[in-house]
């Protein structure tokens, strides 16, 4: 059968299982939008920037599991979606993105729109392909998607010349993949996982540290008979929540620079720590040198690179958590460990991070909380970055796994808007929430107009303060309240932006409005946005200052040395 | 030679898919994480459409771990040997020019007898001279010719094998290096 490059990538596709993709149009795209018409089955949604692309495909991926797909034109299509691109990297986000490129005849002779997508995204990608003739899509296709969702996730750029995309060649889909430098280790070592076993069994005070790569492998089950087999209080990582239902008993939350201090405490007094698919990042690290001395480590992670990077290790395990989890569950003995377990209850107790004080202000963390009770737990929450995001990761208490959406290696403030837009598409079946900043919002909230377009009901909860707030709080904390560049005089009305984006706007500035307005947003058939107009100066507690260690730990003043 | 205590030094070698950007993603690896590269060599191998890279770089065990792992992420890497603790046979070419007379030049053909070298060009003020050997053996030989004047070097950096297990030397230990296959 021969078929047009444009064809080949939209039959490609859809023996890939993929049945939505986000992108806009341009020159060197546009022979492959003008298949588009023959496969109906692919939805295809006409974002406002190809950073929205990027992050919906990114947030499609989290929430499913499986690759999202994006793609964009050459030169600035490509680079707009770089931002997008480099955060799934950091977050081992598995998706394909594809990108048309000058044709063939013209490429090196800087013709218009021509970027090298290849070389710009080479080190934010997990692997990328530039195709020169029509034959060879199917396979780069296949391959890309194998690269992306097998062993630890990521993107994977397909850049195609416009000239390939309207050559003819045979169609026939490859079954395999032939790549002899890929070949990840999914089943852990056994007499690793013994030894593991055996550090487990002799430990008097093991933590286990739950990241991303837990719910990437969909290891809920195995994490939870884990935990509660030798009874292991589970601390989870900001990507890692979700992966462990924040109500369990022995759910001690997420540490770090923004931790609740006695997950930072527990690690600090601990004798195992039994790393699941994380990779001690510098937020939960703070100074390496002095992280969990007294601790032995077990680190399990797919990617081999990532053991002993920051961290050494006493027993790596380099393979799949799930298939890892089965066998070391079996060797592991049960376990009480009452006094380390009560202990822990009693540092809770000690150091209250989770406690919202009292005062008839309009607090973002009470806002979450009440978001959380009106959900009961169980929605989406997609976030930007900054106080916001900590607040969401604290305050929500996430009951269903992958159920947190947030850029936590890249950091991307405006992943609040099109990554909740992903997650939408991705579980139509859900409430989504976006809990936003007022900073992060307006990077990207031209992409209210795709949800209006294709009736994508997310709801936005705008932590409004006026500021960017987190960099305000550094600001604050280390420079003296200097308030450089930090402060937004004149943010547009929200409501009435809402409003002529044809979506429900909803402005709240009373503590006694939050449930309501929450309700009558979910109420809403369509998306809708809050504008919590809220406490300008307030601060994430507790805090840990970059390279530092809990020593060194901020916990929020006694109410009365509040200076308000 | 410079007295200051460096990083040791490790050779380590890699194959690698023969395809374009194949070295640009090596190198762009090495340069984003801030791994220093000594020297790199790179060509075909027995095998058709795979090529050998043989890397010189400095740094302490850890790093060195670091640079192999990183290098065998990449999907277009099919091996990767750290084979620094092996007994191995690492041969460097070094071509340099030389500033010569007519009084100089008997000298500066001495020196490249002693040193199993040849003399490739010659010209009425220099001679081409071409080297092969270990590294220190050319650092030495050049060091040697700098009170003629050296106008120019160019040399290819180190490429190494391990030697085979008969009279030639002893068995590479399998405990002392780094062999990794397949890889995220």
């Amino acid at each position: 059968m021969k078929l047009t490059g444009g064809q080949i990538v939209c039959e490609s596709l859809i023996r890939e299982g993929v049945d939505v993709l986000f992108g806009l149009p341009g020159g060197a795209i546009l022979p492959l939008y003008q298949t588009l018409p023959e496969y109906p089955q692919l939805r295809h949604i006409l974002v406002r920037h190809e950073q929205g692309a990027a992050h919906a495909a990114d947030g499609y991926a989290r929430v499913t599991g499986r690759p999202g797909v994006a793609w964009a034109t050459s030169g600035p299509g490509a680079t707009n979606l770089i931002t997008g691109i480099a955060t799934a990297q950091m977050d081992s986000v598995p998706m394909v993105i594809i990108t048309g490129q000058v044709s063939r005849a013209a490429i090196g002779s800087d013709a218009f729109q021509e970027t090298d997508t290849t070389g710009i995204t080479l080190p934010i990608t997990k692997h990328n392909y530039l195709v020169m003739h029509a034959s060879e899509i199917a396979q780069a296709i296949k391959e890309a998607f194998h690269i992306a969702s097998t062993g630890r996730p990521g993107p994977v750029l397909v850049d195609i010349p416009k000239d390939v995309f309207e050559e003819e060649a045979e169609f026939e889909y490859p079954e395999t993949v032939d790549l002899p430098g890929y070949k990840p280790t999914v089943e852990g070592h056994s007499a690793q996982i013994k030894r593991a076993a055996k550090l487990i069994d002799q430990s008097k005070r093991p933590v286990i540290l739950a990241g991303h790569g837990v719910i990437f492998s969909g290891a809920f089950d195995e994490l939870k008979e884990l935990a509660e087999k030798a009874q292991i209080p589970v601390i989870t990582t900001l990507l890692g929540i979700s992966s462990f239902p924040d109500n369990h008993v022995l759910c001690v939350g997420m540490p770090g620079m923004h931790g609740m201090a006695y997950a930072s405490l527990a690690i600090e007094e601990a004798d195992l720590l039994i790393a699941l698919g994380m990779r001690f990042d510098d937020r939960i690290t703070g100074r390496a040198s002095a992280f969990a001395l007294g601790a032995r480590k077990i680190h399990v992670d797919i990617d081999p690179s990532e053991i002993g990077k920051n961290v050494k290790v006493d027993v790596p395990i380099v393979g799949d958590i799930k298939r890892v989890l089965l066998k070391l569950n079996k060797y592991v003995e049960p376990a009480t460990h009452l006094d380390w377990v009560q202990h822990i209850e009693q540092l809770k107790k000690d150091h209250p991070s989770m406690n919202i004080r009292d005062t008839d202000k309009l607090l973002p963390q009470f806002i979450i909380r009440e978001l959380s009770n009106a959900t009961k737990g169980s929605a989406i929450v997609v976030t930007g970055v900054g106080q916001h995001q900590m607040w969401a990761a604290q305050h929500y208490m996430f009951t269903e796994p992958r159920s947190f959406v947030t850029s936590g290696g890249s950091g991307a403030m405006g992943y609040e808007v099109p990554g909740a837009m992903g997650a939408q598409v991705g579980r139509p079946d859900k409430v989504v929430w976006s809990i936003a900043g007022d900073g992060g919002f307006q990077m990207t909230m031209a992409e209210l107009a795709t949800l209006v377009e294709n009736k994508i009901p997310v709801k936005f909860a705008i932590m409004n303060n006026g500021f960017l707030g987190m960099v305000r709080q550094w600001q604050e904390f280390f420079y003296d309240r200097s308030y450089v560049a930090t402060n937004y005089t004149a943010n547009p009305d929200f409501v009435k932006l809402a409003d002529a984006f044809g979506m429900l706007g909803i402005r709240v500035t009373d503590k006694t409005q939050v449930r309501s307005a929450i309700e009558k947003a979910m109420e809403y058939d369509g998306p809708a946005l809050i504008d919590f107009v809220v406490e300008q100066e307030e601060n994430v507690y507790p805090m840990i200052p970059a390279g530092q260690t809990i020593h060194e730990l901020i916990e929020e003043p006694a109410p009365e040395k509040v200076r308000r | 030679m410079t007295t200051t205590i460096r990083a040791p030094k490790h050779t380590i070698t890699a194959l690698v898919q023969d395809k374009p950007g194949v070295l640009n993603r090596v190198s762009s690896m090495f340069r984003r994480r801030g791994f220093n590269i000594v020297s790199l060599a790179v060509g075909h191998s027995e095998i058709p459409g795979l090529s050998r890279m043989t890397f010189v770089v400095e740094g302490d065990d850890a790093i060195v771990e670091q640079v192999t792992k990183h290098l065998h992420k990449l999907i277009d890497v099919i091996k990767v040997a750290d084979i620094s603790q092996d007994n191995v046979v690492s041969r460097e070419l070094a071509l340099i020019r030389v500033n010569s007379n007519a009084h100089t030049r008997s000298e500066i053909m001495q020196i490249v007898d002693i040193f199993r070298a040849n003399i490739v060009d010659v010209a009425p003020e220099s001679v081409v001279i071409e080297v092969t050997g270990d590294e220190e053996k050319v650092d030495s030989l050049t060091n040697l010719l700098r009170s003629f004047g050296v106008a120019e070097v160019m040399r290819t950096g180190t490429i190494a094998m391990s030697r085979g297990t008969g009279a030639g030397g002893p068995a590479p230990s399998n405990s002392s290096k780094v062999r990794l296959e397949g890889g995220v």
